[in-house]
């Protein structure tokens, strides 16, 4: 566990589950623990350049009751999904990498992404790094 | 033979303004502030997220950095931390 990452699949693109797993994220690299992301699906959708920074919307068991509570817990000073995995990276070993295929899907290109991603791999790659490590999908 | 103070010289206490940040913000910033520390100095932290005493117990336990001290007033937690 000291070496093998926490392994973060993230396939969902909306900011409640985006702000969940930077949450996890931080909390682990905070306590040392090296943090792996890999990025398929909606979520990469939402690491496109110039695109983490705009409203991505909710989940749909979120409904309009629970938008209006994230939105007030966000005007309370929550801070943002991707200035919390900025600084999750600032303080450990947080590696973010984008799933190939879904690369593929979306038509994007390595230079269309977010300077917070640090590469593109395939999923035996995630494998390899994961090693024996816990692995969340979110 | 007099008693010697074999800890690290403290170069003054860092304040750590963390009142109104939600979880993991409060231990997020005193990790990034802690960079900035020598070995052996102080920082103190004032939180208002209630899972702030569970949350620094943890990080302390983790890390190896120690909490010198921890109190709260009027709903402000404040904690000392050492840097190891």
């Amino acid at each position: 566990m000291e070496d093998d990452p926490l392994s973060l699949v993230l396939f969902s693109g909306t900011d409640d589950r985006l702000n969940a797993a930077a949450v996890l994220a931080a909390g682990a690299a905070a306590l040392g623990r090296p943090v792996h992301i890999f990025l398929q699906y909606w979520a990469l959708d939402a690491f496109r350049a110039h695109h983490v920074d705009m409203p991505h919307g909710f989940a749909p068991e979120a409904g309009p009751e629970g938008a209006a509570k994230i939105a007030a817990l966000n005007a309370a000073g929550a801070a943002s999904w991707a200035d919390t995995l900025r600084a999750a990276k600032d303080i450990g070993a947080v590696d973010i990498q984008a799933c190939t295929l879904s690369m593929d899907m979306l038509g994007l290109e390595p230079g269309q992404l977010d300077p917070l991603v640090d590469g593109v791999e395939g999923v035996t790659a995630f494998y390899s790094t994961a090693g024996s490590g816990q692995i969340l999908f979110i | 033979m007099p008693a010697v103070d074999t800890s690290a010289p403290q170069t003054g206490t860092i304040l750590l303004d963390a009142k109104g940040l939600k979880c993991p913000m409060p231990i997020v910033r005193t990790a990034q502030a802690m960079k900035n520390l020598a070995s052996g100095q102080l920082l103190e932290v004032l939180a208002t997220d209630p899972g702030a005493v569970a949350d620094f117990a943890a990080w302390s336990r983790s890390t190896g950095n120690e909490i010198v001290t921890s109190s709260v007033e009027g709903g402000v937690y404040r904690f000392i931390v050492r840097r190891k």
